[in-house]
């Protein structure tokens, strides 16, 4: 009942935020009066990675005659002359100053920016960004609907107790047993396997949840590229560092620095080459999960803007089914990342939980 | 030309994965082929090595992204 409350003002908030409706760009210039649309040609790699990217508004759609409906978000920015600023994105929206702080052109493209009065300065201390960009707020979405889930399911749980599943039940527990028994109990083993689970339950319907709400374009907080942006992978793949390296016995530290059966004189290359190994697993995990989703989302945007490129409606229906097959492809690179992150960090926790063998 | 070299390089990853994948099919296809029954987990490991190569090949494409 109380999530149902909160999940409600959660909704009447995001839709209170103020639509705001753009004026049009300064692609005046081949403006045609005689023709209906704009001459400009149509930039394949900017749709893209606009679509990609991160942004601090939230884009709803472009108007025939060009205007933008999007929602403004809000920027949180520490600048360290002026404190803490906190306003919404449409105040800096298309090049507007405020308060001395603009979007960036140029070296610093997307970047918010600290000018000066005189002119288009940067200063050397530039804006710590803190926004709640589109990223951050699809996060909240799903960190939202995945709430929602379990606590329904702990609810269900406390009504009918442990007897046959019904309802979400039904739905959630062959996938968090399958976590637990295919993935968690095979690696770690089952007498300390119920120390990590939170973390990897999480991880997995983290990286799940987030995927599959990059899939559905509309309506928000749907269709944020959360997990194809590599500051949420890379700190997905931070934290399964440090709890690697918390849970690391007496054992796995003797391998890593004083590998057993190893010529004194080869163990200074040994050490360096077990420190690389120990950070290139975790990075793995972040490009793996990063490239996997971009490359999806890029490989779906693409085939959509073939429409704009050939400039005709009849490729719409090739095109569209295109992309319903790369969906499909996608939902099961969706499961699978999420699957394999879970699975890897598993792996790794278990060797870091090796015994001492003598 | 920075980005036709890109474009090759990532091209060039796509080859080793498809190769590598190429095996895996087929490894697998042979293995189902003994024995059907365990069709299920050969195919799930399938996916899972097919996962695993497809993160290699993409950290190619990433570094031909970012070399762009």
């Amino acid at each position: 009942m109380k999530t149902r409350i909160f999940t409600f003002f959660f909704i009447l908030l995001l839709s209170i935020l103020n639509v705001q409706v753009k004026g049009q760009e300064e692609h005046e210039s081949h403006h045609d009066t005689a023709s209906e649309h704009n001459e400009e040609e149509f930039d394949a790699s900017s749709f893209i990675l606009e679509h990609i990217s991160d942004s601090h508004e939230w884009h709803i759609l472009t108007k025939k005659n060009g205007e933008h409906v999007s929602i403004p978000l809000p920027v949180i920015l520490y600048h360290k002359p002026t404190g803490l600023h906190f306003f919404f994105s449409n105040k800096i929206a298309h090049g507007h100053e405020y308060k001395g702080f603009k979007l960036g052109e140029g070296d610093y493209e997307g970047r918010i920016v600290a000018v000066n009065e005189s002119g288009e300065v940067d200063i050397d201390n530039m804006p710590l960004d803190f926004s709640m960009t589109k990223t951050v707020m699809g996060m909240l979405g799903a960190a939202i609907l995945g709430l929602w889930l379990f606590l329904a399911l702990s609810r269900s749980y406390k009504k009918t107790g442990i007897s046959h599943p019904k309802g979400i039940q039904g739905f959630l527990e062959p996938i968090i047993l399958f976590v637990r028994d295919e993935m968690v109990i095979p690696n770690i083993g089952y007498k300390h396997h119920e120390r990590f689970m939170p973390y990897l339950l999480s991880v997995f319907f983290f990286i799940l949840i987030n995927n599959i709400m990059g899939l559905i374009p509309f309506p928000p907080p749907f269709g944020a590229n959360v997990t194809g942006n590599i500051a949420v992978t890379m700190t997905l793949a931070l934290f399964s560092f440090v709890i690697i390296q918390i849970s690391g016995t007496k054992g796995y530290w003797r391998h890593i620095f004083a590998t057993p059966g190893v010529p004194f004189w080869l163990l200074p290359i040994m050490i360096v080459v077990e420190i690389l190994g120990m950070i290139a697993k975790p990075f793995a995990l972040m490009v793996r999960l990063f490239a996997n989703i971009t490359a999806g989302h890029i490989i779906v945007m693409s085939l959509l803007g073939l429409i704009f490129i050939f400039d005709s409606v009849a490729v719409a229906p090739v095109s569209i089914f295109f992309v319903l097959f790369m969906d499909c492809l996608e939902l099961l690179v969706a499961f699978l990342q999420a699957y394999v992150f879970t699975l890897l960090s598993a792996l790794f926790i278990s060797l870091a939980l090796v015994e001492e063998h003598h | 030309m920075t980005g036709t070299l890109a474009a090759i390089g990532a091209s060039i990853a796509v080859i080793g994965a498809g190769l590598g994948i190429g095996r895996i099919g087929s490894s697998a296809m042979d293995a189902i082929a003994r024995q059907p029954e365990a069709a299920v987990k050969i195919q799930l490991a399938m996916i899972i090595s097919a996962a695993l190569i497809e993160g290699v090949a993409l950290f190619a494409v990433v570094v031909a992204l970012i070399a762009d």
